[in-house]
């Protein structure tokens, strides 16, 4: 290269950094206070979760005696070892799975089964029906009312108590209807019936197929909920046998009952302390699946609640 | 079928206004029955969850008599006594009834006031950063808490503010602070609700934001850019303005939802220590409907709680029309 073109070239990039639309001081400056702000946000939302996940992997010693920042301290798997050799856990984390996988099964096939036919505009009375179901957005029963109805369906103690009673998400409703209105033109539908298709058959081989983003989106939201919900578990389940999880984790975490009946003065330390130490590690591990779930659909969970703001 | 579908034309005077509401409602019979015939796979494919809001939404609402009735478990809901306004006499006259009302309504308050704002100066800031990694990063990190249990929140805001343990009380402890037990003293319990909902709700709710902040009209910032506008006054004139709409949607429900704070969060941070302030009306009703099985009073309280709350959002919705023409529903 000869040293004109490289001069030339010079010359050209500082024209066009001419030309470009620069920002003034005052939007610099105002620029720095922005990823300053962002960067705050950021830190307050992550130290807490580092905090946690250092603590789990540093040993019980270590944890006890608070001396655990933002990074494992004597490096150890004791908790997760503690976790996994609980089987109240494991017995709570397979409960866990099967309410989740059942409930949002359920969940999924009843929101679509309100929510297409109430999309249709050939439909009469859907209107009446969408504010039938929006009204119990607005008010509802309270807690007893409902507790006597699970009582008398007779759910009460079984595991079916965590999957019927909430298996209706009004959200998700709204969300599907929406979906299924802006999505399926009627010129379709119609299209389809002068080929003989029925209703049924339509929704099936048409409509699921082409709805199939937006399921995900209401099935993640369903399986969420019930990964992560415990209060309805509190007051319909008696037998431990049934505890989801986060039943689970509360008794652990916050009612402090893990501990056996130790003898001396050495061992209640110790359990003392491995007890201290399995908190952390149980919280990494009832988070993790979400977590790891997430950032894969975190995008399409933004589309799903963009859905839902749209009114109508 | 030999159904009649289709109404004969009117023969002679011009229908009076009686025969033409009649006749508006033989046009909406026929077409329901027509609808019926066509569609009746979709109305059976709709009847097993309309079945389920009647039983679990529709039949609670009838099953709230019980607020005016005294509950015998052996003649049933609708076999037990009346009594009239007793319960809710009871409850406003017991000494807690102020204490619950007055922790109730603070928290809520206190909650929609620090996170109402918080997610929108977030989702402000966010935009003004068009594209990139730090952008991607601040949003997967802060909308990631969301997704964490209530119980695992809460179990980390214990295990954070802990004397003993705890990361916040190592931090003040550097300062020579001695060490509080956050949660035993009832005066930091408001914070710690509300702060903590905070960490775990602002990246959600700055979603909702961002999409309304993509709608607003790329014109308008090109003029007000060509007028000279700086950053901060394209956020005020331009920004605020377009997301205002959505925002005042969010605030309505937050307010209308005031009666309605989460059960979840407080029943958990709740102990014996911090009590006065922490009890507030759901955890009351789980106390004396569940666990005291006093179903009527228990039934009087939620009802109370419930109407509070409808009122409040219809209000709410009404104030909001009329100031800025956004509401709920049209």
């Amino acid at each position: 290269m000869s040293a004109e073109t490289l001069t030339s070239k010079r010359i050209e990039r500082r024209a066009a950094r001419a030309r470009r639309i620069r920002d003034s001081r005052t939007d610099r400056v105002f620029m720095f206070c922005v990823y300053l702000l962002l960067t705050v946000f950021l830190l307050v939302v992550l130290l807490p979760l580092v905090y946690i996940v250092a603590s789990s992997f540093s040993s019980p010693e270590a944890v006890s005696a608070g001396r655990v920042t933002f990074w494992p301290v004597e490096f150890s798997l004791r908790g997760y070892k503690a976790v996994f050799e609980n089987p109240q856990i494991i017995q709570g984390y397979a409960n866990s799975l099967f309410y989740t996988v059942v409930g949002t099964v359920v969940s999924v096939v009843m929101t679509i089964a309100i929510a297409y036919p109430m999309s249709r505009r050939t439909l009469v009375g859907r209107n009446l029906v969408m504010s039938l179901i929006l009204f119990t957005m607005l008010f509802t029963g309270g807690l007893i009312p409902t507790y006597l109805v699970v009582q008398q369906a007779g759910l009460l103690d079984t595991r079916w108590a965590l999957i019927v009673p909430q298996a209706i998400g009004v959200w998700q409703v709204i969300i599907a209807r929406t979906y299924f209105r802006t999505v399926i033109p009627e010129e379709l539908v119609e299209a389809s019936q002068l080929d003989g298709c029925g209703d049924l058959r339509f929704l099936w081989s048409v409509v699921i197929p082409l709805a199939k983003p937006m399921i995900a989106v209401i099935a993640l939201m369903y399986a969420i909920y019930q990964w992560n919900s415990y209060f309805d578990a509190l007051i319909y389940l008696k037998n431990p046998d049934l505890f989801p999880l986060q039943i689970v984790l509360r008794n652990i975490l916050i009612l402090n009952t893990y501990s056996g009946g130790a003898i001396d003065a050495s061992v209640v330390l110790q359990r003392q302390q491995l007890a201290d130490l399995l908190k952390y590690s149980l919280i990494v591990v009832a988070s993790v699946p979400v977590l790891i779930i997430y950032p894969f659909v975190a995008r399409y969970f933004t589309k799903g609640i963009m859905i839902g703001a749209v009114k109508g | 079928m030999a159904v009649l579908t289709s109404i004969p034309p009117p023969v002679g005077e011009a229908p009076t206004r009686r025969r033409r509401r009649r006749r508006s409602e033989r046009v909406t019979v026929t077409r329901l029955r027509r609808s019926l015939r066509r569609h009746w796979t979709l109305y059976l494919l709709m009847a097993v969850p309309l079945v389920w809001f009647g039983v679990f939404k529709y039949i609670p609402m009838a099953n709230a008599v019980l607020a005016f009735k005294n509950y015998n478990v052996v003649r049933g809901i609708w076999g037990s006594q009346w009594v009239g306004w007793q319960n809710f006499e009871l409850f406003f006259q017991n000494p807690v009834f102020w204490t619950l009302v007055k922790n109730t309504f603070l928290l809520s308050v206190y909650t929609v006031a620090a996170s109402f704002p918080l997610a929108i100066i977030l989702a402000l800031a966010l935009n003004e950063i068009r594209v990139g990694l730090f952008k991607k990063t601040v949003q997967l990190v802060t909308y990631a808490p969301y997704f964490i249990s209530t119980v695992v929140v809460v179990s980390m805001t214990i295990l954070m503010l802990s004397p003993r343990l705890g990361l916040v009380n190592d931090a003040i402890g550097l300062f020579g602070v001695p060490a509080i037990d956050f949660l035993g003293n009832p005066d930091y319990f408001r914070h710690i609700y509300v702060w903590s909902d905070v960490w775990q709700t602002t990246g959600y709710s700055a979603v909702i934001y961002l999409a309304a902040l993509a709608g607003v009209d790329p014109a308008l910032h090109e003029s007000a850019k060509i007028d000279g506008a700086t950053r901060w006054q394209r956020i005020r004139h331009v920004d605020l303005p377009g997301i205002m709409p959505t925002a005042v949607i969010i605030l309505v429900l937050a307010v209308g939802n005031i009666m309605a704070i989460g059960f979840e969060k407080a029943f958990l941070l709740q102990n014996p220590l911090n009590l006065s302030e922490s009890e507030i009306i759901a955890t009351y009703v789980y106390k004396t409907g569940l666990l005291n099985a006093d179903f009527s009073l228990a039934t009087a309280v939620g009802l109370f709680n419930s109407v509070i709350n409808l009122v409040l959002l219809l209000g709410v919705n009404t104030i909001a029309k009329r100031i800025t023409g956004n509401g709920l529903w049209s």
